[in-house]
């Protein structure tokens, strides 16, 4: 003892005792290494913004999951055996009802916290999912998924995939009348799979629908199998984001080569460790007043009942309405049955989906650009990337209608059926004018940027000048300001160039080539970006009289 | 891949290209990054008394914090379990529920304000710039990781003793057919299970609601009711599985206004009787309109038609529902002559 801490401090303080912190910590590093990862990360600068935010309530919510999921599976008994109830919950006494129903509905009426856990779980839930296509929006619009994040792109989306089933498998659980439903409805689906739909069938469900296994199956796959992956993914996403550093937006003093903000201790962990425990209040308060899958009002699973007005939960509702406004087709050959109306949309499904996930590589192979980005994009300087965002918000916003069409119906007194047709064209149509709209507005910001740029911004003074015209004085912007509103970069379109060489000689072009040079154009043609100004354009304007 | 065609200078400048030198630079170009803005000061940072009065205020909100915890215990040992409360807005609610929710997320939520509140006035706000180094290897490191790997392929002879390779891929692929193999008894094989329900001829139909034999006399025009086979009660231990393909709404239409001819014959003076199952993906059926005899799933909507052979007049279903022929026994109650000619619920690949 005494030797090694002659070694550690030799000199300086003859004799004396390190503090206690200290020397746990010394025990740790001399078996973690701990100094030398602390000595990267504990002053790691990360930016400030509000949308970084975003990221930290998918991770929370997905921490209050797990704590409180942990707390419900001290309590749910996965089974499905008929059982009659007995529990404080009046009405429904002797009914039959499974044993996961039973011991949902003792969480829920006799645990004491048992339904705020519940509920707080469940609400949870909800914002996870929520939270994640939120914060896969930003990093979309603001073009963090560039190189060298494109992996972390890609893990976040599965996280999101995941999520979106981990959380059908939970809801399922409690073998309610609502939830019943949406498994019925998931079975139908895969029954439409051509050749081999019978077999998952029987296979998922251990014979015929809906038998005594699927809860029990359910379980392991929610509690176990997607969390675990989930965690492993998150683990990963969150290394990659040290690894590689926050974005930033463009700003004074801020570059591509660098990170401007504060460190991690202690802004950020103040700031961060607070605002796990600001999230996780918000939802218990939420869970306190705000009644979530109330399965006593619902009432058992019995596969020939059925409640009006029956909706999955939110993020699964994209799906419905694929399935809702499908055309009914069915062709029957040689003894076989396609079932083209339910199996499209189960095709459409995950397409919607893959559709936001794969493009950032379509990106990345249209501007040919293999530089790391760290400065983020302002949505409006990415006007075709923008576009399809929005083009595609709007698919699945459409789809979210189609899924509620008789909410919608009921709600605000329209026909079903105009509202399902109206989903039926704006499934083509909607993306297509929302794209057109949004690279026109995004034109028009660019040009206003430009124009404060080069003339500066309305003071809102009224001047006259000497021979009776008013004028509204302009004043100059700042250098900060000029400077991040002409950071972004501007690509210039690709090219095929000539065909021929100057001998006359053919060159070969391939379809991708053109494919590729017509996208770019596309992205950053002439009439598909607005040049920003140059300096020339910023001294000829300023150098001279005045400006209006 | 076919990046190398594009030339470097189609790409944009680096951002910070030419911004080395920064002061200097805004003569020449008004765009030139003028580096990070000067710090300013919060009022936190030069009036200690404002200081003092930031660390009150999350002082104060870690107290609240504490109390609302001790609430909480409170509240879990006084309220019952089953105590109900009228709270406005939220009507008769948890007494439990509620204050166990509030006192937790206050407690959580205080901590939360305290933490930020904190780190906002009172911890140093100076923003401090962290260099970025690129995540590519260098060529000296890639080329250093490459020689290791050809070395080291090199002593495992994998590239030269063929033998080996391709018996250890042959393993490696069919080692997990094992564990696929384990997965066949999840369940059984469809074999022809969806084409038969526990209908059968001579089975009467009994009420779901009055758990009795159904006779004519019971089914006027205008009313709906849902009948389950003979013989299968809600304690049977498939009676879920059964259900959900034998269920049977049974309707009565005047002769005249049904429209199709062999419905008419199946059915019994205008008694029809139609699986419950929607042909979409399985929902029971279960919106009956009197007027018109269209009955809706409420699931997806699926309309048909049922004084014109069930058939789907809109929505997602891809065919009519299946009919039960239905007869009256000697007894005078309704029964069913045989089993559905067709399989019920979503359609299937080999349902033909």
């Amino acid at each position: 003892m005494s030797t090694e801490e002659t070694k550690t401090a030799p000199a300086a303080d003859s004799g004396r005792k390190a503090p206690a912190g200290e020397r746990v910590a010394d025990w740790a590093d001399g078996r973690l290494g701990i100094y030398g990862l602390a000595k990267a990360n504990m002053r790691k600068i990360f930016p400030d913004h509000w949308s970084f935010m975003l990221g930290e309530i998918c991770l929370y919510s997905f921490i209050i999951i797990i704590l409180t999921g942990v707390y419900l599976t001290l309590f749910f008994h996965p089974s499905m055996n008929e059982v009659e109830y007995h529990g404080s919950y009046i009405p429904m006494q002797g009914q039959l009802v499974s044993e996961a129903f039973n011991s949902t509905m003792h969480i829920s009426f006799d645990v004491r916290g048992g339904l705020l856990i519940r509920q707080i779980h469940h609400w949870a839930a909800l914002i996870f999912v929520a939270a994640m296509l939120v914060h896969m929006m930003r990093v979309f619009f603001t073009g963090a998924f560039r190189k060298p994040r494109e992996v972390n792109w890609v893990f976040g989306f599965l996280l999101l995939v995941l999520g979106m089933f981990t959380g059908f498998t939970g809801y399922s659980l409690p073998d309610d009348l609502l939830s019943g439903t949406g498994v019925r409805f998931m079975q139908g689906a895969i029954l439409s799979v051509p050749v081999v739909g019978t077999y998952l069938s029987m296979f998922l469900f251990g014979g015929e629908f809906p038998g005594g296994d699927f809860v029990a199956r359910f379980y392991s796959i929610h509690i176990l199998l997607l969390p675990g992956i989930m965690l492993g993914l998150l683990v990963a996403h969150l290394i990659l984001v040290f690894y590689h550093k926050h974005t930033q937006f463009a700003g004074p003093g801020k570059t591509n080569k660098n990170v401007v903000g504060m460190p991690l201790l202690p802004v950020y962990m103040a700031k961060a460790g607070g605002f796990f425990f600001l999230v996780f209040g918000v939802i218990a308060v939420v869970a306190a007043v705000a009644s979530i899958n109330p399965i006593w009002a619902i009432g058992p699973y019995r596969p020939d009942m059925v409640g009006t007005g029956a909706q999955p939960d939110w993020y699964m509702g994209f799906s419905e309405g694929l399935i809702r406004v499908m055309p009914g087709w069915e062709i029957n050959l040689w003894g076989h049955t396609l079932v083209l109306g339910v199996f499209i949309p189960l095709i459409i499904f995950p397409l919607v989906l893959v559709s936001i996930a794969v493009y950032p590589f379509i990106e990345s192979w249209v501007t040919g650009d293999k530089r790391e980005h760290h400065i983020l994009d302002r949505p409006r300087n990415a006007p075709t990337r923008t576009a399809f965002g929005v083009a595609w918000l709007t698919w699945y916003f459409v789809l979210l209608v189609g899924g509620g069409n008789d909410i919608w119906a009921t709600h605000f007194n329209l026909s079903i059926n105009a509202i399902t047709w109206f989903v039926r064209i704006a499934f083509f149509v909607a993306p297509v004018l929302a794209f057109v709209a949004t690279k026109r507005i995004c034109l028009g910001l660019q040009r206003r940027d430009k124009d404060k740029v080069l003339h500066g911004r309305e003071s809102g003074i009224i001047k006259r000048l000497p021979h009776g015209e008013f004028i509204e004085v302009h004043e100059p912007l700042s250098q900060e300001d000029l400077h991040t509103l002409t950071a972004h970069e501007q690509y210039e379109p690709v090219a095929i160039g000539a065909t021929t060489d100057e001998n006359g000689v053919e060159r070969k072009v391939s379809a991708s080539q053109k494919l590729r040079a017509k996208l770019s154009e596309g992205y950053y043609g002439e009439d598909n970006q607005i040049p920003k100004p140059t300096a020339d354009e910023y001294k000829e304007i300023t150098s001279g009289h005045g400006h209006h | 891949m076919s990046t190398q065609d594009i030339p470097e200078e189609n790409l944009p400048s680096e951002q910070d290209a030419g911004h080395a030198a920064v002061a200097e630079a805004d003569a020449k170009d008004p765009f030139a990054d003028p580096g990070l803005p000067p710090h300013e000061h919060r009022i936190q940072d030069i009036d200690e008394r404002a200081a003092k009065r930031s660390e009150r205020t999350v002082a104060l909100l870690f107290t609240l914090s504490m109390v609302a915890t001790v609430a909480f215990i409170a509240s879990f040992v006084a309220f019952p379990v089953d105590k109900i409360v009228y709270i406005f807005p939220f009507g008769r609610i948890s007494a439990l529920n509620f204050s166990l929710g509030l006192t937790l997320g206050i407690a959580l939520f205080c901590i939360g304000a305290g933490a930020v509140h904190w780190a906002r006035t009172l911890m140093s706000d100076v923003e401090i710039a962290d260099e970025r180094h690129p995540i590519e290897a260098t060529p000296e490191v890639k080329a250093k990781v490459m020689d290791d790997f050809r070395q080291g392929a090199k002593e495992s002879g994998f590239g030269r003793r063929k033998l080996i390779r391709n018996t250890m891929f042959g393993a490696l692929t069919l080692v997990p057919l094992s564990g696929l193999v384990l997965l066949r008894d999840l369940g059984p094989l469809p074999e022809d299970k969806l084409r038969h329900t526990l209908w059968s001829k001579g089975k009467l139909l009994v009420n779901q609601n009055t758990n009795e034999p159904l006779r004519p006399s019971d089914v006027r025009v205008g009313s709906l009711t849902f009948c389950k086979p003979e013989g299968l009660e809600e304690h049977d231990h498939d009676f879920q599985t059964q259900i959900a393909k034998a269920a049977l709404m049974v309707v009565r239409i005047k002769p005249d206004d049904i429209k199709d001819k062999q419905q008419r014959e199946w059915a019994h003076e205008g008694i029809v009787a139609y699986s419950k199952i929607c042909t979409h993906v399985g929902c029971p059926i279960s919106l009956y309109e009197q007027q018109t005899h269209h009955v809706l799933c409420p699931c997806h909507q699926s309309t048909f038609d049922l004084s014109d052979g069930a058939r789907v007049i809109f929505g997602p279903a891809g065919h009519a529902l299946p009919q039960l022929r239905i007869g009256v026994n000697e007894e005078g109650y309704l029964e069913a002559l045989g089993d559905f000619e067709e399989p019920v619920g979503p359609a299937f690949w080999e349902r033909g």
